[in-house]
């Protein structure tokens, strides 16, 4: 765990700003516009906490895991890699690139690690994702001074204390072509700046920008540990990420039903439907009425083929989404999208708890590692450390 | 031999407002005021009135006050008046204590010591008169994934969900057996959960045929003395609920004086007319948490597995476990029922020294459960001091899915928690078959009563929730965090599973 002031509960008591961008062509294009689209909506973030999510800007190393490392001192370093070279053959290594930039400061050591994980160390019934989640969910809960902020194949997280432009711009963001981008500008009202604290949140190749206070934190998360998710973060914005998870990938469930359990429709509404559609909307309510998110929320997930976007079912947070030829846009706001795009024909306000999903029409840009699978691929019994 | 007890209430008649309407007269069942129309005069025997306030309530001229006898002897804590009338009256009569309701005692009440959370800034509160608020509460177990097949309009749920109850307020009525009460208190409870959206409880008495139609409202009861169970009572229920232990009375069973069991009672029960109707303390046919499943099961099979089973059981030191044993055994709802729940009679020292606070048992419950990784194959439902809307908010954010409410649902019909509802002689015609007595309730104007403070208290609720920022009761269900401690203890705390205020 990366050190620094924390406080329990860090949960983001804040009115962010999310942006999400997606050629669903799998073209690609930098993180440049995104800065320029955050800045868009200053207003929303306090310079406490700004990043980037890119897919598809590693291609050459696609099939590899990409390790963000955020450490404290060199001392931790080493103890990393260590760590690291014991359960994968580490294929690459390097500080990533960052420029000098004003309103980022005392950033800590950033490392990024291309790695195979060594077959023989891999459970077979568990798998590589499961392997590789363990890693993370040991070395964030339990060395010193250290803290992975990024672990998918061909995706990369960039973020930390500041604002989002200034982070865009430090992290290089406008250097690195991708086919998804997603940004986050925060608010956070009771957190001292923490490089770990700030979003996206990723988790292999799931990342979650979010805005709001989920109000029924409390037991969502101590539904989500039942299921062996430990939140040692203890953010809304982990809930989530573990809430999709275990819908998605542990249940099976669709993007659109997953969102009729996180922004489940009303009684009076559920009643209006015909027969097999009421029973499953009151089955979905009855059994997964403790992973509700109650309160205000909009959230952008992103995987390697999709972006989805959502609110909260009463709509407390904004949240637009835009399109312009191939290009997809979900955004706090609608001014950014026309800032950076003269060619936006359409934007829409979605209603509450109602998903825009957008997908890659050609699957795999990751190629191996893509596919459902890895999309649907997150952590298992995060509860280990 | 001479009585050395002295009257428990004292009562003063203004003489200067008393009209001589003989009010007093014809209200008290304990015959504690007469008329002597010679001198034109009322009169008092003090030691007979159980200070149930009845004539108090009703005087016209409010010419009447009841109040505890301040006669006390040296200041002692140990030696209180209460203990040394009790052992007068041993001394007098060398039998067992007898009371009713529940545990009186000061055992700490963790409700009161527990405050709730708001809305500031950050998330918006809800106004529940302009937005959804939603109370609505589904009983029975849940599966723990739920397995979906088809697409589109053609989808459907796989997996074979349990039989729930629907409540449209997470507050049941608490079993109460028609025999320690009247039957038109039976029937104010059951139109009152009928209109309200949710349970009444028969008890162990058995269900008198006149109420059947209520039955899409009635939960049975099957307890260890087995009145009244038949398999039209069986079929007139919404769910049926196996007594194992009541919180008044942990490790008892019961005993209904044969002068109570009436023709309609012995009827209703399936006993002859006259005769004491025990209830032995365990289940002769259950001695083991395997026996118990079986019974499970064997009323799951007799209702066709469409109804769920429940299974109560008094809070007792390790009633975690027990729950989660029961939970395994099959249990649809475990209830569990803390020590300050009623009865309509037990022996004073079990009712006032043993089981445990609600609170804490719900709380390891829950938590136990959790750990377990089992608490969606149950609902929990908790019993046992009940007061206020404020008291189910917190049971709920403690981890219950509902609560039963027994004496506040009395209340609420005029009951004064004298404690004498084994003498039969309830002044307002509840713990009674005094036909004189019981026409006092008037089932019109009891279902009325109850419904008024159900929707007083569901308003209540949804005010609590929209502060809270949340819409949905599910979302304040074991949401712990919205719940802070004052003025508890370390271990307290840690068993509640919530923070002192101020952390
Ligand atoms: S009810 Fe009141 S006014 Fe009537 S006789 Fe009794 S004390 Fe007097
Ligand atoms: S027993 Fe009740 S009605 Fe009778 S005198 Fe006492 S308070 Fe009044
Ligand atoms: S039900 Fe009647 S007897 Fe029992 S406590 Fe209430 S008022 Fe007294």
């Amino acid at each position: 765990m990366l050190r620094g002031v924390r406080f329990p509960d860090d949960k983001d008591f804040s009115g962010c700003s999310i942006f999400g961008m997606m050629n669903v062509k799998g073209d690609i294009f930098t993180g440049e516009p995104l800065i320029r689209a955050i800045a868009n909506m200053k207003e929303r973030s306090n310079g406490l906490g700004g990043g980037f999510a890119g897919y598809g800007i590693y291609p050459d190393m696609a099939d590899l895991f990409c390790f963000h490392m955020m450490y404290d001192d060199d001392g931790a370093r080493q103890q990393v890699e260590e760590y690291l070279a014991s359960n994968f053959s580490v294929e690459g290594a390097e500080i990533i690139p960052t420029r000098p930039c004003e309103g980022v400061a005392d950033p800590p050591l950033l490392w990024r690690y291309f790695l195979d994980p060594r077959p023989g160390l891999v459970p077979e019934e568990s798998g590589v994702d499961d392997f590789v989640v363990r890693v993370v969910m040991h070395i964030n809960a339990s060395m010193d001074g250290a803290f992975v902020f990024s672990s998918g194949k061909n995706m990369g997280v960039f973020k930390g204390v500041g604002y989002p432009e200034d982070i865009g711009t430090f992290f290089q963001v406008d250097e690195y072509p991708g086919y998804i981008w997603v940004a986050h500008g925060r608010f956070p009202t009771n957190t001292q700046g923490w490089w770990g604290g700030a979003h996206p949140f990723n988790i292999l190749d799931w990342s979650v920008v979010h805005n709001g206070e989920i109000s029924s934190y409390g037991i969502n998360r101590r539904y989500l540990e039942m299921y062996g998710y430990n939140c040692t973060l203890q953010t809304d914005t982990e809930v989530l990420a573990y809430a999709v998870d275990l819908l998605i990938r542990r249940h099976g469930l669709s993007i659109e039903e997953m969102s009729l359990v996180l922004a489940a429709p009303l009684w009076t509404d559920i009643e209006r439907e015909k027969p097999p559609r009421r029973e499953l909307l009151t089955a979905l309510r009855q059994t997964y009425g403790s992973l509700l998110m109650n309160g205000p929320f909009s959230i952008i997930v992103a995987n390697l083929n999709q972006m989805i976007g959502l609110t909260d079912r009463i709509r407390l947070r904004p949240l637009v989404a835009g399109e312009s030829g191939p290009i997809r846009y979900i955004s706090s706001e609608e001014a950014p999208m026309h800032l950076i795009d003269d060619g936006v024909t359409k934007t829409w306000i979605p209603r509450g708890g109602e998903p825009i999903v957008a997908e890659l029409e050609t699957r795999a840009k990751g190629k191996a590692a893509a596919g459902v699978k890895a999309a649907k691929t997150c952590m298992e019994e995060v509860g280990i450390s | 031999m001479k009585s050395y007890l002295l009257p428990e209430f004292v009562i003063d008649r203004d003489d200067f407002r008393c009209i001589r309407c003989e009010v007093c007269v014809r209200q008290c069942a304990n015959d504690v005021h007469w008329y002597d129309e010679e001198d034109d005069a009322c009169y008092l025997d003090e030691t007979k009135c159980v200070g149930c306030q009845r004539c108090a309530t009703l005087c016209p001229t409010s010419a009447l006050t009841v109040r505890r006898n301040p006669a006390s002897n040296p200041d002692n804590a140990n030696w209180t008046m209460d203990v040394l009338m009790n052992i007068y009256k041993q001394a007098e009569t060398g039998g067992v204590l007898l009371t009713g309701m529940g545990c009186d005692r000061d055992y700490p009440i963790y409700w009161d010591r527990m405050v709730l959370d708001a809305s500031q800034v950050t998330n918006p509160s809800i106004d529940p008169l302009r937005e959804p608020m939603e109370l609505r509460t589904y009983l029975g177990a849940k599966p723990d994934a739920l397995e979906i097949k088809g697409e589109g309009a053609n989808q459907r749920v796989k997996t074979r969900m349990a039989p729930q109850l629907k409540l449209e307020i997470p507050v049941m009525f608490s079993a109460i057996s028609y025999g320690a009460v009247s039957f038109n208190t039976c029937e104010s409870l059951a139109r009152a959960a009928t209109e309200a959206g949710t349970y009444w409880n028969t008890g162990e008495g058995g269900l008198h045929s006149k109420l059947y139609k209520y039955k899409d409202h009635t939960i049975c009861q099957v307890a260890s003395g087995r009145f009244g169970v038949h398999a039209d009572y069986l079929e007139a229920a919404a769910a049926l609920e196996i007594k194992i232990g009541q919180g008044a009375k942990p490790g008892i069973g019961g005993h209904l004086p044969g002068e109570k069991v009436s023709a309609e009672i012995s009827r209703t029960r399936m006993i002859p007319k006259g005769t004491d109707a025990l209830s032995p303390a365990p289940h002769h046919d259950i001695y083991s948490i395997e026996d118990l499943s079986q019974l499970i099961y064997a009323l799951k099979e007799a209702s066709h597995w469409v109804k769920p089973v429940s299974v109560k059981i008094a809070a007792v030191h390790n009633s975690a476990a027990i729950a989660s044993g029961i939970v395994r055994a099959g249990a649809d709802i475990v209830v569990l029922d803390g020590i300050r729940g009623g009865t309509g009679a037990a022996p004073t020292m079990i009712r006032d020294n043993v089981g445990i606070p609600i609170e804490l048992a719900l709380a390891a419950a829950d938590t136990r459960l959790r750990a377990e990784g089992i608490r969606n194959r149950a609902s929990v439902v908790v019993a046992g001091g009940i007061r206020s809307s404020a008291d189910v908010v917190k049971a709920i954010a403690l981890g219950a899915d509902a609560c039963y409410i027994g004496t506040a649902a009395l209340v609420g019909m005029g009951c004064h928690v004298c404690q004498k509802c084994y003498t039969g002689k309830c002044n307002w015609g509840i713990a009674t078959q005094d036909p004189y007595l019981a026409k006092r309730l008037n089932p019109d104007i009891g279902a009325r009563r109850l419904t008024n403070l159900l929707r007083g208290w569901s308003h209540e609720i949804q005010e609590m929730l929209g502060g809270m920022g949340i819409n949905a009761i599910e979302s304040l269900r074991g949401n712990r965090q919205r719940l802070r401690g004052v003025g508890l203890s370390r271990e307290e705390l840690d068993i509640l599973g919530i923070k002192h205020a101020g952390e």
